[in-house]
């Protein structure tokens, strides 16, 4: 797959060309466009301690900020043994012929201060071969079980110094975890940091539960429980845990919620006979609009990020298919026209591409589209992978993968929208639907 | 889900009784398309014999029903139509409910794993209503027939070969007290 994600240095020639004066060349970036670069080399030594009880998690936050940023594939770690210098004070001065000679382009410095009862970190990214620091030393503060928080707020900003883009590390991913064998699997609502750290459930697994997504803002979560017998949307607070059933129709089969991009609506399907069409709600008064009416099944309905479209699936074609229509009903325009059959369609946070699910031949692809249905790129391929949610920066997708055959289990992953990178994210049980959250 | 529950709490009775007591109602009592009069000592040994009420045997159980009728049906892959052999159970489970009036059913629809999550809950939605509307014109009164799908959710084989996806892709008529049980 040759494709997108690219990284061009724009220091590249520095690395063969000798040391340039100062203000030669441009800032130390990547660019990430079409193409295949290396990653870029870049060292984090273990941050200083600065207090006695700040010695416990100087170097855990300095492993966080490695993995956050090696994690991406933009970026490569050059090896702690490598290194000639030694950073012992935050304030030395930076030996940067001792980085260069390890070609480390980028090096992360910094230092954890702990003091009544909240933990400080401190850090600064130079650019080496420049010789230069990119932007300013910046310090984040919490109290000490914040902890991750801060290593992930230090590598969202040397991703976005770099990249030039927002960064996605300091981001929540709610899911639904599973137990059990498939032919009694137990579901309940999971809620994690985007690496699988600080897991929590926010629901018991009494009652089956499906396809969580967060709120635009990250305080509230839609989710579709079987709690009343037939499948109904229910609203949680994530900050109380508190949960509530939403006044869809008594008895009547609800499901497939997405937020509004102001929060204060949602999408949703509702099933009235063989016919499952896509409705919005308004939250606060609960009045409901029925959005699509032909007699073949509406699903998977989603906004653009400005509120003023959707996309959905329908299978009014004869099988399922993606298509878009002004948010006020109107006619749809169908986007999708490759081989097969395209479900769980979900807008890019930046508006430009539809993530979707492909069923093709037996296999399932998550894929990306432009809103128009060009360009359509296959990411993975597996005997099942299903429904993509974004990163808040709409540069990484997180799906779920299920093994085949009698002991399959599903796993969340991650992948590029270039295809490039895929990963498993670490759960301690199965897992499926993730939602990702927003950059808090 | 009261119904189901109590559907379930009914099956479990059964379970317990015929476990507790295997020898005086035999195994085959509650075995699937036991006849009436099955399971007892025989003819001659001086005992009287007789169908263990609710069991298998008794043609107004719901055991009965799921068991010598059948309480399911299959469908074709991404399809809802009801072939001849669906027509015709769904035929003996409508002359069942007309018969035993004190029932209600809840007409449960399933997909198999090939397919995404909330379609394959709106395709199982489909085939139980398919099911319902095909036993509402057969004369079960609407009032006592309701559907739910869990699409791919309760799959009862779980290999991920086509043997498996048959007999997910169903629809099956669960039996529940009514209000006067």
């Amino acid at each position: 797959m040759k494709q997108i994600l690219a990284l061009i240095l724009a220091l590249g020639a520095l690395a063969a060309a000798p040391a340039p004066v100062a203000a030669q060349g441009g800032p130390l970036r990547i660019e990430i466009t079409e193409g295949v670069v290396e990653p870029l080399p870049y060292a984090v030594p273990d941050f200083v301690a600065e207090t006695g009880e700040a010695g416990q998690y100087a170097q855990q936050i300095s492993r966080v900020v490695a993995d956050d940023l090696t994690g991406t594939g933009l970026f490569r770690e050059i090896p702690r043994d490598a290194h000639i210098s030694r950073v012992s004070n935050f304030q030395s001065p930076v030996q940067f012929a001792d980085w260069k000679a390890i070609n480390a382009q980028a090096l992360i410095t910094g230092a954890v201060t702990t003091e009544g009862g909240r933990i400080t970190v401190k850090f600064r990214v130079w650019d080496v071969f420049a010789g230069t620091e990119l932007g300013q030393g910046m310090q984040f503060s919490s109290t000490p079980d914040g902890w991750r928080r801060l290593s992930h707020k230090v590598a969202d900003q040397v991703y976005s110094r770099i990249t030039g883009e927002d960064g996605y590390f300091d981001s929540r991913v709610v899911f639904v975890s599973e137990t059990g064998p498939k032919d009694n699997r137990a579901k309940r609502l999971g809620l994690m940091d985007y690496d699988g750290a600080n897991l929590q459930f926010l629901t018991g697994s009494q009652s089956l539960v499906l396809a969580p997504r967060f709120s635009p803002d990250g305080s509230r979560v839609l989710y579709t429980s079987y709690e009343t017998g037939e499948p109904r949307i229910h609203v949680l607070d994530v900050g109380s845990v508190q949960s509530r059933i939403l006044p869809t129709q008594d008895g009547v089969m609800s499901f497939a919620p997405r937020f509004s991009p102001n929060g204060q609506q949602l999408l949703y399907s509702m099933t009235r006979g063989s016919n499952t069409d896509i409705y919005s709600m308004d939250i606060a008064s609960g009045s409901t609009r029925q959005l699509t009416t032909a007699p073949s099944i509406e699903t998977g309905a989603s906004f653009s990020p400005d509120g003023s479209r959707i996309v959905f699936e329908s299978d009014r074609s004869g099988s399922q298919q993606l298509y878009v229509m002004p948010v006020n009903g109107g006619e749809p325009t169908r986007i999708s026209f490759g081989a097969g059959r395209y479900g769980t369609p979900v807008w890019s946070p930046r508006g430009d591409l539809i993530a979707f699910t492909k069923q093709n031949a037996g296999r399932f692809h998550i894929g990306v589209m432009r809103t128009d249905g060009s360009e359509e790129r296959l990411l993975t391929a597996s005997f099942l992978d299903e429904g993509p949610t974004w990163a808040p920066n709409g540069r990484v997708l997180m799906f779920a993968r299920e093994t085949q055959g009698a002991s399959g289990v599903s796993a969340l992953y991650t992948v590029d929208i270039s295809g490039r990178n895929l990963k498993r994210v670490r759960t301690p049980d199965g897992a499926s639907d993730p939602s990702w959250g927003p950059l808090q | 889900m009261k119904h189901i529950t109590k559907a379930i709490m009914l099956v479990a009775v059964l379970g317990t009784a015929a476990c507790t007591n295997p020898n005086r109602f035999g195994d085959d009592a509650y075995g699937a398309g036991a006849g009436a009069g099955a399971g007892g000592y025989g003819a001659g040994s001086g005992v009287d014999s007789g169908v263990l009420p609710g069991s298998a045997g008794d043609p107004t159980s719901p055991a009965y029903f799921s068991q010598a009728i059948g309480d399911r049906i299959f469908f074709a892959v991404d399809q809802s139509t009801l072939s001849p052999e669906a027509r015709a159970t769904l035929d003996s489970q409508a002359q069942w409910l007309m018969t035993n009036n004190d029932y209600l059913a809840v007409i449960e629809g399933h997909a198999d794993e090939q397919g995404t999550r909330e379609y394959n809950i709106a395709l199982g939605a489909r085939r139980a209503n398919a099911v319902m509307e095909y036993l509402t014109s057969r004369g079960v009164a609407a009032s006592r027939l309701k559907f739910v799908s869990y699409g791919k959710e309760r799959p009862v084989e779980i290999c991920s070969e086509e043997a498996c996806y048959s007999k997910n892709r169903r629809a099956v008529t669960v039996i529940s007290m009514g209000l006067t049980g």
